[in-house]
């Protein structure tokens, strides 16, 4: 049994942590740092499955251990993954703004109808 | 048979069309389609009633058992000759009984041979799963048939209405044949008949199946949606509903029959609702004043009939049933098609205004005798002999509750005189104070399909003992008879007590007929509640606790949602952590720190992280943001990751450029923050669910118990030719990630650029090609824009509202600064823009060539390369943006797409399989053989698209701000971000 560095494990846990609340937030650009967080988090806990430390996935490079390539191919995606989306969330928070001069979420009027309906609606 | 159900489907698809060019005799054409596939069931009948069923069978999804099965034995034959030949017919009658203008013909048409299609399919299918699917498409393609009339509301409530019921109880049906087919262990009809399953669970399956096909069949308390189906065209009510759909829960019994028609829940159940629906519709049925009405009572009350009979279990009620089944087919179907023609003809259907038709139209009165003659059980008509043949078997069975439901049945036939005798004097009989109802006389295309039925009729009672042997090919096929000698179908049995049940149910019908007034009064006085009324009591109770139901859950606020989720997440997780008491485990050893050195990025990040909580100013929190992401690139290159720090690096740069170029825009610092009780809830969720998550992490591997699957990556890299495992990973061995990946690149650059330039893009981004001229489009409302001095270009030559700027009189730097204002420009930021540049595009070129053998690759280089753009925006504005390159980020990314692509169908097209790779060397003179590979080109075609990527990005949230910016400056308001400032 063996497990990755502790440290890098509570460098992992606070940028969840600090994601997760961003995340929660009613102000669009927050949620978007917060996505951005959780990408950097997720790329790190990828990188923790493998055991320890060692010598980059490249051939004819020095002698010994290479570390595991598959985490790494999957983080690099992901990388990548985690740009588009965050750019393109960009963009949505600021074309909110340009709607109503706000980036914070408002509560959805539709819902809020309908929880203030008595009797329901003719659908037919 | 699998050609002729595609042809049905093909026929569907081309229908609008064909209605489009022949109007509406382009019926005439589909109706070739099942008249094909009447006629293939006819030459292949003689072998099937000789005992060999045609059959095929394709496998589908074999690991779930299921397959494609299609067998035409005796009872499908005869359901395909019904499907198929009143489908012909309906079809035909369809080219006369609408105009060419009828809205929405087109999809009328398709719609109705698209059934015809699945209702042979249905009847064909060999399968369980396969069966339930074609019931669904029937019931999809009755909804939109009932529904017709888009425009009334009672036709949408109709429709919904069907598709209410029949779904709810195919969705039951659906549990069932699951349940079925599991118990069989097969899911085939044929073998699971051949072998039928037993036990309670069977006895469960059976019940649900059975709710689905009395839905189906309108048998009660399903039966409200028939009547109500009556607002669809006549030709569908006479096809649907009463020839073909509603017949499919009578198929199913009658399928089911012979494996389970023993069991005590099968008998019993259609039995008992057969009977009673069919003495209840029938009473119904008797005072109605509405023709179509009357006969969608009259047809309830037939199914009930029907299910009653072929659900009871013996071999000769079978036989009659099936009888019965042909003849009701026959002679409900023209009635529907009368009622059709005498609506055309007067405009209207009520029997109380019809008036002396008997003579004014002969041909569809003597149609109507025929039919209804059958239909009350006339000799020597089809009605008559199936009908003796039913009372025959319930009396010999000998069993009480045959004998019970008997009765039943009588006195629903008695009914079925009266009402039959109510149809022809109200449509055709002259009444006294009725003047004689004007005639508008129909085509004799119209009138002949409903002839041809009534006839078929006529030819079917005495031709009975001819059928037979046919019939008896499925009756025999139900195991039990209560000891006694096969039944024989014939129109003479000489005198016995069915016949005098026969004269029984005349006379009856006579005397109701007689008394018909104070038939309909008792019948109004009596009448059960209605049910229409109940449906619509249930559905808005059902829509008024959905309503407060959502209304309480749905509170509309996301960081409720939100949260919700996330403790959710933590809760579940949560519980077998303490179930599982893993603080009891064997604790792995700890590992504190893999190099000391990891301390000084951790730190960074960590701190970062959480000042990014508090932070307030906005341009703030993205250099913390960035600082977890630069401190993450530097755990990445101590982490044996070169790759992925490069990368991670390059992202993170082009991230802080753009999100500071959209900060501008927005207000410095965030709103207020939310209540105090709120943000420590919040706070708490955060980290619960991050410690959560990060414990998982740290378990995860002391919980490994595989070995990794990567294990053979070295030697592939090694087969590919290339050094860098990542990279070939990346472009060979799991190209297929990349591929969705950029695609998702690409869906993001129109994404990003649809949402800021959504409403004038064409104009826009229309980048002038000839290097060293300028054109600078100028927006409608510039004309003072020269006079601000915001800026101010050199030599102008004004054509239209393009600006022209010839640069090369006075070569520049960057030529597109001309275009900014003195204030905003720097010379030596220009200088070293411009002499990075080829650099910066080398050193990308530099990435992307070598990370086949070493660190890079195609989008570390493609957004080494998008920083180049990005510096000369920066330095230039944004003329020298649309100036860099020349060309549209769209076409760079479709390039990039285009290349990517075509090198994965290559690899198909010359190798062995899509992404197959191939290898070349070339040999140039001076130099190093160069090994290409099909994995360069790959990689190239993704280089391309990230360059697109961001040149896309740089032209909305960079030049798209800057324009949206300039407008609001000449319209003569401050940026929000200035106001909020002061």
């Amino acid at each position: 049994m063996s497990t990755p560095s502790f440290l890098l494990v509570v460098t992992v846990a606070v940028l969840y942590s600090s994601g997760f609340y961003l995340l929660l937030q009613r102000s669009l650009m927050r949620v978007v740092f917060g996505i951005l967080i959780l990408g950097h988090a997720a790329n790190l806990s990828l990188l923790l499955t493998d055991v320890a430390i060692t010598l980059p996935p490249l051939l004819g490079g020095r002698e010994g251990e290479m570390s595991d390539p598959l985490p790494h191919a999957m983080a690099l995606t992901a990388i990548v993954i985690t740009f588009g989306v965050t750019t393109f969330l960009l963009a949505l928070a600021y074309r909110v703004w340009l709607g109503d001069e706000n980036d914070e979420v408002p509560d959805d009027l539709e819902d809020r109808r309908i929880s203030s309906l008595t009797e329901p609606e003719d659908s037919s | 048979m699998v050609w002729l159900l595609t042809a049905h489907f093909a026929a569907a698809a081309l229908a609008p069309l064909l209605v489009r060019w022949w109007g509406r005799n382009a019926f005439l054409a589909l109706a070739l389609v099942p008249a094909a596939t009447t006629g293939w069931a006819l030459a292949q009948a003689l072998g099937v009633v000789a005992g060999t069923p045609v059959g095929v069978r394709i496998p589908w999804a074999p690991e779930y058992h299921l397959t494609l099965a299609f067998r035409m034995d005796t009872l499908s034959l005869v359901m395909t000759l019904i499907a198929a030949g009143i489908g012909t017919l309906i079809l035909v009658y369809c080219a006369r009984y609408f105009t060419d203008d009828e809205p929405g013909l087109g999809r009328f048409a398709g719609v109705l041979t698209g059934f015809a299609g699945a209702m042979v399919g249905l009847v064909l299918a060999d399968d369980l799963i396969q069966l339930y699917v074609y019931w669904e498409l029937t019931t999809v393609f009755s909804y939109l048939l009932i529904g017709h009339y888009t425009e009334r509301r009672d036709s949408r409530r109709a429709a919904a209405l069907a598709i209410n019921v029949t779904t709810l109880g195919g969705l039951a049906m659906l549990v069932g044949l699951i349940m079925l087919g599991e118990a069989a262990g097969t899911y085939l009809i044929s073998e699971l008949l051949a072998d039928p399953p037993g036990g309670p669970l069977t006895t469960v399956a059976l019940a649900l199946v059975l709710v689905g096909a009395l839905s189906k069949s309108a048998i009660l308390p399903f039966s409200l949606w028939l009547p109500s189906a009556m607002q669809a065209p006549t030709p569908v009510s006479g096809y649907l509903h009463a020839a073909a759909m509603v017949k499919a829960g009578v198929y199913l019994v009658a399928r089911l029959t012979p494996g389970f028609g023993d069991l005590a829940v099968w008998q019993y159940t259609t039995l008992a609702f057969g009977t009673v629906t069919m003495v209840a519709a029938g009473w119904k049925a008797l005072r109605q004043n509405d023709l179509k009405l009357l006969l969608a009572y009259g047809t309830v009350s037939q199914l009930g009939f029907l299910t009653a009979v072929l659900g009871a279990g013996t071999r000769d009620a079978a036989l009659a049933g099936l009888a019965m089944l042909c003849a009701h087919a026959v002679f409900k179907a023209p009635l529907f098609l009368v009622v059709g023609i005498i609506d055309h003809s007067t405009g209207t259907r009520d029997l109380r205004e019809l008036s002396g038709l008997r003579r004014s139209m002969p041909a569809v009165f003597w149609t109507s005798v025929l039919a209804l003659a059958s239909m009350a059980g006339l000799p020597p008509m089809a009605g008559f002999a199936a009908k003796e043949a039913v009372f025959g078997a319930f009396e010999h069975s000998g069993s009480p509750v045959l004998l019970v439901a008997l009765v039943g049945l009588v006195v629903g036939s008695v009914f079925t005189v009266g009402y039959s005798l109510r149809f022809l004097w109200g449509a055709f009989f002259d009444k006294p104070d009725v003047p004689p109802t004007p005639v508008h006389p129909p085509a004799p295309l119209f009138v002949a399909p409903a002839l041809l039925l009534g006839l078929l009729g006529l030819v079917g009672g005495p031709a009975s003992s001819l059928l037979d042997p046919v019939l008896a090919a499925y009756a025999d096929t139900v195991p039990w008879n209560a000891g006694n000698d096969p039944a024989h179908l014939a129109l003479w049995h000489g005198f016995n007590l069915p016949l005098l049940l026969s004269a029984l149910c005349l006379a009856g019908g006579l005397a109701l007929f007689r008394w018909r007034t104070a038939v309909a009064w008792a019948g109004a006085r009596f009448a059960l509640p209605d049910a229409a009324a109940v449906y619509r009591r249930i559905v808005y109770y059902i829509v008024s606790f959905a309503t407060q139901v959502t209304g309480a859950t749905q509170r509309g606020s996301l960081p409720i949602y939100l949260g919700t989720i996330l403790v959710t997440l933590v809760a579940a997780s949560a519980l077998p952590i303490i179930q599982g008491r893993l603080w009891t485990l064997e604790a792995p050893p700890v590992r504190w720190w893999d190099t000391p050195v990891q301390f000084i990025p951790a730190a960074v990040i960590v701190a970062a992280a959480l000042w990014a909580l508090m932070a307030r100013g906005r341009l703030f929190a993205v250099v913390l943001a960035g600082m977890t992401g630069y401190g993450t690139a530097t755990l990445f290159a101590l982490q044996g990751a070169p790759d992925l720090a490069l990368t991670q690096f390059l992202v993170e740069t082009v991230s802080l450029v753009v999100f500071v170029l959209v900060l501008r825009r927005l207000p410095p610092r965030f709103s207020t923050p939310v209540l105090r009780t709120r943000r420590v809830l919040n706070l708490l969720i955060g980290a619960a669910t991050g410690l959560l998550v990060a414990s998982m992490a740290y378990f995860a591997l002391a919980g490994r118990r595989a070995e990794t699957i990567s294990g053979g990556y070295p030697a592939a890299a090694e087969e590919a030719g290339g050094h860098n495992i990542i990279s070939v990973l990346l472009v060979d061995v799991r190209a297929w990630d990349t591929m969705g990946e950029i695609s998702v690149l690409a869906s993001v650059a129109a994404g990003v650029a649809s949402l800021l330039f959504v409403r004038r893009r064409t104009r826009r981004l229309r980048a002038p090609a000839v290097p060293g001229r300028l054109s600078v489009p100028v927006s409608s409302a510039t004309g003072s824009a020269q006079t601000d001095g915001e800026w101010s270009p050199l030599p102008l030559g004004v054509a239209e509202n393009i600006v022209t700027v010839r640069a090369e009189a006075k070569p520049l730097w960057l030529p597109g600064v001309l275009a900014l204002s003195q204030e905003r420009r720097s010379i030596i930021f220009e200088v070293v823009a411009r002499l990075l540049f080829p650099v910066i595009l080398v050193l990308s070129v530099f990435l992307l060539v070598t990370g086949h053998s070493s660190v890079g690759g195609g989008f570390a280089g493609g957004i080494v390369a998008g920083l180049g753009l990005m510096v000369r925006y920066l330095a230039g504005g944004r003329h020298e943006l649309y100036l860099t390159l020349g060309l549209q980020p769209g076409v760079l990314i479709g390039l990039g797409m285009t290349i990517t692509t075509g090198t994965a169908l290559a690899g198909a097209v010359f190798g062995t399989e899509i992404l197959a790779g191939g290898a070349y060397d070339l040999h140039l003179p001076f130099m190093e053989p160069v090994h290409l590979t099909s994995a360069l080109a790959f990689d190239f075609g993704v280089y391309m698209l990230v360059v697109g990527l961001i040149q896309d990005i740089l032209y909305s949230l960079g030049s798209g701000i800057d324009e949206q910016m300039e407008r609001e400056r000449q319209a003569g308001r401050a940026p929000q971000s200035e106001e909020v400032t002061a």
